[in-house]
């Protein structure tokens, strides 16, 4: 097998959102631990970028050095990243299962040192997105045309080092570099616009010298062709800001929890056989 | 068997949920204390103390850095704060900014670290403190408490509140077995002996210092009559009781849930080749970072046990 960017039908890929989505639930509830919800929100931007024609790799040969990148860094959403990699051939579903077990290498936050196609090991919040700069100066370094995609909190992007990144990327003007803001608008402790309302984000990042595109991140059809447009960006950074919903797949189940942002937890086996009912 | 059982201890409260209810309770006590919180506080449980006393409580959101030099501002300004995240994130992440912002110019900030240990499990190695201690400890003029259970922890909020200076208070997520009541003397830098014995003494903080108390019992089993201390200041330590355990009992053995190097281990070493060189063995997360799993799953894999406490002791009396 060689590099290949998989690029399904609209309608196959909306079926693979639905594939992660139980995925996701899955395997939290399996574990009892986790945190879903911040990994429903991302499902369409990860469909996109691993099913949409994005990502070029190779899952057996996870580390082709002309392979794309995707950093995640909000870490804590890995469930997302765990079952798109499985979706898309690097290991079984059922191997996904095993989140968070001693002696599992699907840990609770992404660590590239116990799984290959893993490109950060992230879950302190603040990192990713200069991890993502590094890389991004690395590729072009070596003329490779690789592009690295990095998903970044709203409420991480309360981290100061994230804007540290953002500077420094639009001064190396690094067009091969594509940050996803997953707008949900929750953070641990409650709203992000209670806690540290950072927005509009796209209107702050711009000045700094970035493409800038506003979505609603839960379309999958705007996110196809908002990361489209990204990727033909290649003289600046570019930003995604994906408006999206934290849990978003099985909101009429989080909104009987009276918690919409349902951060850190799993579902009980009950509401995942609601929410899995749900997602259909 | 759960932790503290062997040795006869009920299980309690987490030390975090034991410094989350004290800290609320002392709020009308001492008018200047205030939280400032990274997003966190719903886990390191200022929570209580920011509903209790909203104008006192500080959320600026997922920004360490931000958070720990605005707790210097605000002790610059009078206030008494108390500064907390997970340890991994606050030590860690803004490590500079408790240099510049706290320990440099002796403000009187309280550092409290959450979630401290491999004992939190399933959230895995990021999430982990275990240099929480080398860090602080590193620090010139910040005092560093480990207590090992609730009441401990409720009077360690308050010393750290009474204390001039900045402090860090190192808390564990997981519950633990309540080893003490209400009457314990607790003073920053005294050391409690747990249980007497004159073959060879454990010196222990933390979540250890129960283990440590189950590895007694152990050893008791076997003829093996050990000392227990519950060192819950590494800095600055009981100087006095780690020489008279060096001197009474021929040997020491330091467990702490936290990396070999630069921890309580370092710190008893170097009391002990200072004032009475003794054998001396360690039983801690070692020179390596952990993974995902269940508590007890993990302690079992990284050797903090009461077993692995027993095995080192004898080892280290027979050299
Ligand atoms: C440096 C750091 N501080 C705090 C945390 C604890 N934490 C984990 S997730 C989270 C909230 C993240 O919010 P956001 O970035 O909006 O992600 P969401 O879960 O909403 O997708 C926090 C505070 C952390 N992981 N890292
Ligand atoms: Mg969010």
């Amino acid at each position: 097998m060689a590099l290949e960017a998989i690029k399904l039908s609209q309608d196959e890929m909306l079926a693979k959102a639905k594939d992660l989505r139980k995925h996701i639930i899955n395997m939290t509830t399996a574990a009892a631990s986790g945190h879903p919800s911040s990994s429903l929100s991302a499902v369409e931007i990860v469909t996109g970028l691993y099913f949409g024609g994005h990502l070029r790799l190779d899952p057996e040969n996870p580390g082709d050095p002309n392979r794309d990148r995707f950093v995640l860094s909000k870490g804590h959403a890995v469930p997302v990243l765990y079952a798109a990699m499985a979706e898309r051939g690097f290991f079984s579903v059922e191997e996904t299962m095993s989140l968070r077990k001693l002696g599992s290498p699907f840990e609770g936050h992404p660590n590239l040192k116990r799984m290959p196609g893993i490109e950060a090991s992230t879950g302190s919040l603040g990192q990713g997105l200069s991890i993502g700069v590094g890389q991004a100066l690395g590729l072009r370094l070596d003329g490779k045309d690789s592009n690295v995609f990095v998903m970044i909190g709203d409420g991480e992007m309360g981290e100061g080092q994230v804007w540290e990144a953002i500077a420094a990327a639009a001064k190396y003007k690094l067009g091969n570099l594509i940050a996803i803001i997953d707008q949900n608008g929750y953070q641990q402790t409650g709203a992000t616009k209670d806690v540290l309302d950072l927005k509009p984000f796209a209107d702050k990042i711009a000045p700094f010298g970035w493409h800038t595109q506003t979505i609603n991140g839960n379309d999958l059809g705007e996110a196809l062709e908002a990361l489209s447009v990204a990727a033909s960006v290649t003289d600046q950074p570019s930003v995604i800001v994906s408006q999206t919903q934290k849990g978003f797949g099985i909101l009429p189940v989080l909104e009987e929890t009276g918690d919409l942002n349902y951060h850190g937890k799993p579902l009980s086996r009950e509401l995942a056989e609601k929410a899995l009912a749900h997602i259909g | 068997m759960a932790i503290g059982e062997l040795s006869g201890y009920q299980m309690g409260q987490a030390t975090r949920d034991a410094f989350g209810d004290a800290l609320a309770a002392l709020g009308d006590e001492f008018p200047a204390l205030v939280t400032v919180d990274g997003d966190v506080g719903n886990s390191t449980r200022t929570e209580p103390f920011a509903l209790k006393y909203p104008e006192r409580g500080f959320n600026v959101g997922i920004a360490e850095s931000n958070m720990v030099s605005v707790a210097g501002g605000l002790a610059g300004a009078g206030k008494i704060p108390v500064v907390a995240s997970f340890a991994c994130f606050l030590l860690n992440n803004a490590f500079d900014q408790i240099r510049m912002s706290v320990a440099f110019p002796n403000q009187n900030v309280k550092l409290v670290g959450t979630h401290a240990g491999i004992s939190i499990g399933e959230d895995g190695p990021s999430q982990m403190g275990i240099e929480d201690v080398a860090l602080a400890c590193s620090m010139p003029g910040v005092a560093v408490m480990v207590p090992a259970d609730a009441v401990t922890a409720k009077k360690a909020t308050r010393a750290m509140v009474e204390h001039q200076g900045p402090t860090y208070l190192r808390l564990g997520r997981p519950n633990v077995p309540a080893l003490y009541d209400d009457s314990v003397d607790f003073q920053i830098g005294k050391s409690i002996t747990l249980k007497e014995g004159s073959d060879a003494t454990i010196i222990a903080n933390g979540l250890m210092v129960s283990i440590a108390a189950d590895a007694a019992k152990i050893l008791s089993d076997e003829g093996i009559n050990v000392r227990v201390i519950d060192m819950h200041t590494v800095k600055p330590i009981d100087r006095e009781a780690v020489v008279s355990a060096a001197k009474e009992t021929g040997c020491i053995v330091v467990a702490e849930e936290h990396l070999h190097h630069g921890g309580l281990g370092s710190a008893v070493a170097q009391v002990v080749s200072e004032e009475h060189p003794v054998p001396m063995g360690y039983v801690n997360v070692g020179d390596c970072y952990a993974e995902s799993g269940d508590p007890m799953g993990l302690l079992e894999k990284y050797g903090l046990t009461a077993e692995k406490i027993a095995s080192t002791v004898k080892a280290v009396k027979a050299r």
